[in-house]
């Protein structure tokens, strides 16, 4: 029941290897059933974002063997030479392998520290997985497990609570002020990309109603339709800015577009309710004069950036607590592998003393001669009740007690040495 | 009975403190919710030590420093979980439960009154006190949720982002919870200094004594009534009225103090 990963990610490959190596939903379903049917892996799951394709799965052999076999499959399947992937993929076993799936589910992986679309992507591929029937209990069992570290790690610690880039901080700090943004208006002023990675932002933080302006309305009229916006015609400052509640600025200007007066007439119309400024404009597209009103929050790049650095330190000081947890959950899963293992152990252990005891009952019971065949019986079954008894105390001992089987971690080594000819449950 | 309670009441306070200011630092989501549970668990303690002093003296404890601090400390418990329960917030707890801890401790380490059964009871004379006390603990709470607003105001304005400022509540919501808070004060302000005049006239049958102590309330029902208007309008919205909301607790301070304790003729300790 070993478990085996191979894969690669941001930090062993190229981003064009990656893209090479990467599985399209119907790729990963293709590949476990033929890794199935070669006889490569019993359990199969692909694992495959922007930055990893990684190929958890439970072999059928021995994992010594099916190790070089899978990264065979990898290449064969990928239609590159064996040569090309081998220096930049990675094996992981068992407790390694549990690990980094732990890992990888928690956001310590990746690229950007804690993110939070990756535990997403855990689940759909294990969702995905799960209903193509390439999993079993194994599987299973890891990326349930998986799934719980990423939940607890975002909700316990600060590694992903924390805005890491310049759009996200801005958002962010607007919602300091005003909460949730499902009621809320924004006001967008360009249509780069920038523009678009706030839009972004604001659309899946819920903002209700989007406008946005730029010099040319056609640039303009695209991001709006991308998200679901409308379009305001430049410079109508008047009853642009009556009703938003924020306002995303980053247009090419030698000029402040938004100057105090301008927004001093504003603040009059919406009679002072708060107003967010982004100026992520360089040089400023906002005056500087303009933080100075009264309930009016402006933000620029640098402030911005500000933010986003302190933050990633923050994220840094949560790794030890990250990497607990993971640990925690490590312990857990092995714990249960062993007790899986060991009931598979003691299964064949009482299936083999069966065997033997009537192997040796029909050799020794030739030797008495005043023996009848009820009196035979009635001997077998009183030697089934001492063999049972003797593996039924300690394999409930085992199931029951979790500080044994963390102990006997190694089932391998008790069926070496209780069943040194069997094949391995 | 009562010296269990005590005992008992102070330390789930201490320890929701601390759960609460754990939260504040850490965010976990369990831990605030412990916090929550053991305050509920203090104001029943609390709810009982102040039922057995109640029973001896047949009427609200109010008649000595110690019961007037002991019931607000109490009631700006029980507010306080009702406005965490309705906005859904309690990151302002690290903030408020260190006023409930002074409030219930200072009135039982304050050197002990004997109790005496008091003249002044029944109904309309328990309401009258208990409205008029949860009133002033309300005006206690926006007092803090306006000082919030001003101290994360500030940081939000100077772009001090430290680790505090993603946890408590946003501005808006502080300023609602503030006015939520203030509603309840002007309400239960109102209707219990209505239940004094009236218990007023049932006792003496005389509607009208002058005491400053009206001319004080009314002064409070007054500026807090101007809060509640002005921190809508368009003007004074954000820090004007949380500035004034401040200001008005201040008068709520000096009308429980010097008022009472040089002015008043019938209002004592509340």
């Amino acid at each position: 029941m070993e478990i085996v990963l191979v894969g690669l990610n941001h930090r062993t490959a190229t981003v064009e290897l990656r893209e090479r190596v990467s599985f399209t939903a119907e790729q990963a379903r293709s590949a476990a059933e033929q890794l199935r049917e070669r006889g490569i892996l019993a359990e199969t799951l692909v694992l495959s974002t922007c930055n990893r394709s990684e190929v958890y799965g439970v072999p059928p052999e021995s994992i010594r063997e099916s190790a070089p076999a899978l990264s065979s499959f990898l290449s064969s399947f990928h239609s590159l030479r064996d040569d090309a992937l081998t220096s930049s993929l990675y094996h992981h076993y068992d407790q390694e392998a549990v690990r980094h799936l732990f890992r990888v589910a928690a956001g310590l992986d990746s690229m950007l520290l804690g993110e939070a679309e990756i535990l997403g992507q855990v689940r759909e591929a294990y969702r995905a997985a799960h209903n193509n029937h390439a999993t079993g209990p194994v599987l299973n069992r890891l990326f349930q497990g998986a799934l719980e570290v990423g939940k607890r790690v975002r909700t316990e610690t600060d590694l992903g609570t924390r805005p890491m880039s310049v759009a996200s901080a801005g958002v962010k700090l607007a919602e300091r002020i005003f909460g949730n943004m499902n009621d809320r208006s924004a006001l967008v002023l360009g249509a780069g990309a920038i523009s678009e990675q706030v839009v972004s932002q604001l659309r899946d933080r819920g903002i209700a109603h989007l406008t946005v302006m730029n010099r040319s309305r056609d640039r303009a009229e695209i991001l709006a339709r991308q998200f679901n916006g409308k379009v305001a015609a430049w410079g109508d400052w008047g009853a642009a800015l009556a009703s938003p509640d924020v306002i995303v600025s980053s247009v090419s200007a030698e000029e402040p577009v938004l100057t105090r007066e301008i927004l001093e007439r504003a603040m009059a119309l919406r009679e002072n309710r708060a107003l967010f400024l982004m100026d992520l404009g360089l040089p400023r597209n906002i005056e500087p004069s303009v933080a100075s009103l009264y309930n009016v929050y402006v933000y620029t790049l640098d402030d911005l950036s500000d933010v986003v650095q302190q933050n990633r330190s923050a994220r840094q000081s949560e790794i030890p607590r990250a990497e607990s947890i993971v640990d925690e959950h490590v312990s857990k899963f092995l714990s249960w592998q062993a007790s899986v293992e060991i009931v598979g152990l003691v299964d064949a252990l009482r299936g083999q003393m069966k065997a033997q005891r009537s192997v040796f009952l029909r050799d020794r019971l030739s030797t008495f001669k005043n023996l009848d065949a009820s009196d035979a019986v009635r001997l077998e079954s009183l030697i089934d009740e001492l063999l049972e008894s003797l593996v039924v105390a300690p394999a409930e001992r085992m199931r029951t007690e979790k500080e044994l089987r963390r102990k006997i971690r190694n089932a391998e080594a008790l069926r070496d040495l209780f069943l040194p000819d069997r094949d391995k449950p | 009975m009562a010296h269990t309670l005590i005992p008992l009441a102070a330390f789930s306070y201490g320890i929701s403190l601390l759960l609460y200011a754990q939260f504040l630092h850490a965010g976990r989501e369990l831990i605030g919710r412990l916090a929550s549970a053991f305050l509920i668990v203090g104001v029943v303690l609390h709810y009982f030590a102040l039922l057995e002093r109640a029973r001896a003296l047949h009427t609200v404890p109010y008649h000595d420093l110690y019961g007037s601090m002991s019931l607000f400390g109490w009631l700006l418990a029980l507010t306080y979980v009702a406005l965490e329960i309705y906005h859904r917030q309690r990151s302002v707890g690290a903030f408020v439960l260190p006023f409930i801890l002074i409030f219930f401790l200072a009135a039982h380490l304050a050197p002990a009154d004997r109790l005496t059964p008091t003249t002044a009871r029944g109904i309309a004379f328990a309401l009258h006190v208990t409205l008029s006390i949860l009133a002033y603990a309300a005006f206690a709470l926006s007092c803090v949720f306006s000082l919030l607003f001003l101290g994360e105001e500030r940081l939000l304005r100077k772009h001090k982002m430290g680790d505090m400022v993603w946890r408590l509540p946003p501005l808006e919501l502080l300023e609602r919870m503030s006015q939520s808070s203030v509603l309840l004060g002007i309400i239960s302000i109102t209707i219990g200094t209505a239940l004094g005049f009236l218990w007023v006239d049932r006792l003496t049958g005389q509607f009208w004594h002058f005491d400053s102590k009206y001319v004080a309330t009314l002064l409070v029902l007054f500026l807090y009534s101007a809060y509640f208007y002005i921190s809508r309008s368009a003007a004074w919205r954000g820090s004007r009225a949380s500035r004034f909301c401040i200001l008005n607790f201040v008068v709520v301070i000096l009308s429980f103090t010097v008022v009472n304790l040089y002015f008043s003729q019938h209002h004592r300790y509340f």
